[in-house]
């Protein structure tokens, strides 16, 4: 790779306010210091130290000395590290993930991230890489590479301040985070790195992988095989910014969501999935699945956000958190099922959407208006994956892709529009005719039947494997001209409770048993 | 140049297993600077084509050179009265990233296959990939009206438009068939009985058609015709009979539950 494709000057200009010069070829000692313990620890697979450096030490060292520039150059930490390749490779792809959180990267860097990235796969594809990398990189990297792709098409796809200069590179490098080039690479390290397969005989017992948290106790690499569980993660969330939902739970199915896995041990990760996964069943219309992994995320994170409060990734774990608390709202206005919610994710829920779900439920205008607000709020940021034809005129069309998502969104909640005022009725009859229902609801007798047919159809989803499944808390049936209303009662859980009071007892009893009467 | 440590001697490796005809190639040209990463497939060999589309589907979906085969095959579902989802939302991803090599024609055959499906909501997941000009089209507009009607169990208007459309429609056999199926679905949803008029409305059929309809359905899916022919009692299930929903298993207790309170059992 040439140093000379780096056009710091142009993307200094842009970030840096007035005078401080950077330049890319000095290491100041800390610096030195990081990266020669950092490449150490790494050929000595250190893991847990290696984390501290990746984690800890190079945000402290970037708050204080990088805060408005980019870290030393490449070129010039190689001599400290023996010009080793590898390491130089996993130093950039750090460097350019500074240059984007911090800074904004010019075209000629995006471009340049996407060759660093190509050759880094590459050369772990290969299967010739003898390191082992905390879990947290390596989420890191396939987060960062689907990050980095998504913001590329939102980029490319803003063709109206493009100037001559940035078309003729665009074309020139008309390969860079193409969207076969992004696919085939996730495609490519799940499958060299046989994961399915690894996961398939680890139910069988004849493999470990979950129970040692991906790393290689026998002296291999846990690289490939790491990457290659978290590319379905990756390739789970580019389906979604393609609005292929379908196809993106089929890449997650290896993973089961609800056992402690890979995917757990980072947080960023357990999130990214089930945030994913979530609204991808949103959109397929199963509320019911969809509320129950928002609820188990949400009260995790409850517990947990805490012992986060310090890490690079609070913030983002936050940000998730609202905007499930908004999907989840979504899901609660067309499907009611509180009782799938936690006690706590209740209480949170009402605190910031209570007013907005009551009027949610109501079948006008503003509710319209409040599903698009969370909608937007919440949803993926959408991608158009084609390359504009630039001898068009040069329009933006990158909310393109959002605005379908959205479009059809509020199609499918306008025919949902009329069962809540159903809901109302059923909540408060046993049994009516269809003609009086018909009156109370001011529509004539087959209007009625067709929207009770709706109602069921829409409370009855297909599940993944064919079958239909009921999503309705108040359901009904109809004799002829007669409506028969039946609750759902939800079960009453005798056996956990006794469970709870047997264990609860034993411990009264041990108490008094230690007492001592003077 | 020093030696990698972080990598392992080439000579070392075993040799990358290339199992697969189709493995993906990353061939790197290094030209004066200028990198270009090829992304595509191997030249096919002799065993690829005995690859059946299912399969390229499943192992190689990114994949332009696919695109015909995805063609083709849509015509074939059209043909033999098959479906499949899988392959027909990796042509319209393939369509998403091409534009121009999109075809109405067969996004037109996904589509009606898509409604054929009924209840799932394929129709919506192939429109989730169908850019919003595209959807413009006339054709395009009436499916979606057609989907609309079918969703809100407005099978009045349904039939109505359908029979104005008869010409987009015919070109794929099955159609009014899947269709009845669906409302039948519904009606099952619905009603423990229900009036023979409401079920000519929701399939289409009158008269003597309609008495062969509902006698096929006595004779293989548990109808029962009462009240001198003017009502139907459909089969008995979960929905139309909530009694018959299993209680829940929330009444069984996990093993690993229980164990809380072996040390108490002594």
């Amino acid at each position: 790779m040439s140093a000379g494709g780096y056009d710091y000057e142009e993307g200094l200009q842009s970030s840096i306010d007035g005078g401080i010069s950077y330049d890319p070829s000095f290491v100041p000692d800390p610096v030195k210091s990081f990266v020669v313990h950092l490449y150490r620890h790494i050929r000595e697979k250190n893991v847990y130290e290696i984390h501290q450096m990746y984690e800890t030490s190079f945000h402290t060292l970037s708050d204080r000395m990088f805060k408005d520039t980019p870290w030393p150059s490449v070129e010039a930490v190689a001599q400290y590290v023996d010009n080793d390749h590898v390491f130089c490779l996993l130093y950039r792809e750090m460097w350019y993930r500074h240059l984007y959180a911090r800074l904004s990267p010019t075209l000629k860097q995006k471009i340049d991230s996407w060759d660093n990235y190509c050759s880094l796969f590459q050369v772990v594809l290969h299967g010739v890489v003898n390191m082992q990398l905390p879990n947290q990189w390596l989420w890191d990297m396939v987060d960062e590479f689907v990050y980095q792709f998504q913001s590329f098409c939102q980029y490319r796809a803003k063709m109206k301040s493009k100037t001559e200069q940035d078309i003729a590179l665009l074309r020139q490098h008309d390969q860079a985070w193409n969207v076969y080039g992004v696919l085939n690479f996730l495609q490519a390290l799940m499958e060299k790195s046989s994961i399915i397969q690894i996961l398939q005989q680890e139910k069988e017992g004849l493999e470990q992988f979950t129970a040692t948290d991906g790393y290689d106790y026998s002296g291999g690499s846990n690289v490939l095989k790491v990457l290659g569980y978290f590319s379905m993660v990756g390739l789970l969330r580019v389906h979604c910014l393609l609005g292929d939902y379908q196809t993106g739970l089929k890449c997650l199915l290896p993973i089961d969501i609800s056992q402690q896995g890979v995917s757990t041990s980072v947080i960023g990760s357990h999130i990214a999935t089930v945030y994913h996964y979530g609204f991808a069943n949103l959109m397929l219309r199963r509320y019911v699945e969809a509320i129950r992994e928002f609820n188990k995320i949400l009260v995790y994170i409850y517990k947990t956000k805490q012992y986060h409060q310090k890490s690079p990734q609070y913030e983002q774990i936050l940000k998730k958190n609202e905007q499930m608390y908004a999907l989840l709202t979504i899901c609660l206005s067309l499907c009611p099922q509180v009782n799938l919610v936690d006690e706590n994710v209740n209480s949170q829920l009402r605190e910031k959407y209570g007013e907005k779900m009551l009027r949610m439920q109501r079948s006008d205008d503003e509710s319209f208006a409040l599903y698009d607000e969370l909608f937007s709020y919440a949803c993926p940021k959408f991608i158009t994956p084609s390359a504009p034809s630039y001898d068009e005129p040069l329009v933006n069309y990158n909310q393109d892709a959002y605005r379908l998502q959205l479009k059809l969104f509020l199609y499918e909640v306008k025919q949902q529009q009329q069962l809540s005022v159903v809901r109302t009725f059923l909540e408060v009859y046993s049994t009516i005719s269809l003609e009086k229902l018909a009156s109370y609801m001011e529509v004539d007798e087959s209007t009625l039947r067709t929207i009770l047919m709706t109602y069921k159809h829409k409370t009855h989803s297909v599940g993944a494997d064919g079958k239909t499944i009921s999503n309705a808390d108040i359901d009904f049936y109809i004799d002829d001209d007669v409506i028969h209303v039946v609750e759902a009662k939800a079960p009453k859980l005798y056996g956990d409770y006794f469970l709870r009071q047997i264990v609860k007892l034993e411990a009264v009893i041990g108490d008094m048993d230690r007492v001592k009467l003077e | 140049m020093a030696r990698d440590v972080l990598t392992v001697q080439a000579s070392t490796v075993a040799s990358e297993s290339a199992t697969k005809p189709h493995t993906l190639s990353l061939v790197q040209k290094e030209h004066s600077g200028r990198r270009k990463i090829k992304m595509g497939r191997e030249a096919p060999s002799q065993s690829q084509m005995s690859y059946t589309v299912e399969q390229l589907v499943a192992v190689n979906p990114y994949n332009p050179d696919i695109l015909p085969d995805l063609e083709n095959y849509v015509n074939e579902q059209v043909s033999s009265q098959t479906y499949s989802l899988n392959a027909n939302l990796c042509l319209l991803r393939l369509y998403q990233f091409e534009p121009e090599r999109m075809s109405t024609q067969i996004v037109s055959r996904i589509l009606i296959k898509a409604l054929m499906a009924m209840p799932a909501p394929d129709f919506s997941l192939c429109l989730f990939l169908i850019p919003e000009r595209v959807q413009m089209d006339e054709q395009f507009k009436t499916l979606i009206v057609l989907s609309h009607y079918l969703e809100t169990a407005k099978f009045c208007q349904f039939w109505d438009e359908a029979a104005k459309n008869r010409h987009i429609l015919e070109v794929v056999p099955g159609f009014e068939q899947a269709i009845q199926e669906y409302a039948v679905h519904v009606l099952s949803l619905t009603y423990q009985k229900v009036s023979r008029s409401v079920v000519a409305e929701a399939i289409n059929v009158e008269g003597v058609s309609l008495d062969k309809f509902i006698e096929q359905h006595v004779a293989n899916s548990g109808w029962v015709v009462e009240g001198k022919g003017k009502l139907v009692s459909l089969p008995r299930n979960e929905f139309n009979h909530p009694e018959l929903k299993r209680t829940s298993s929330a009444q069984s207790i996990p093993l690993d539950r229980i164990t809380r309170i072996f040390p108490v059992l002594g």
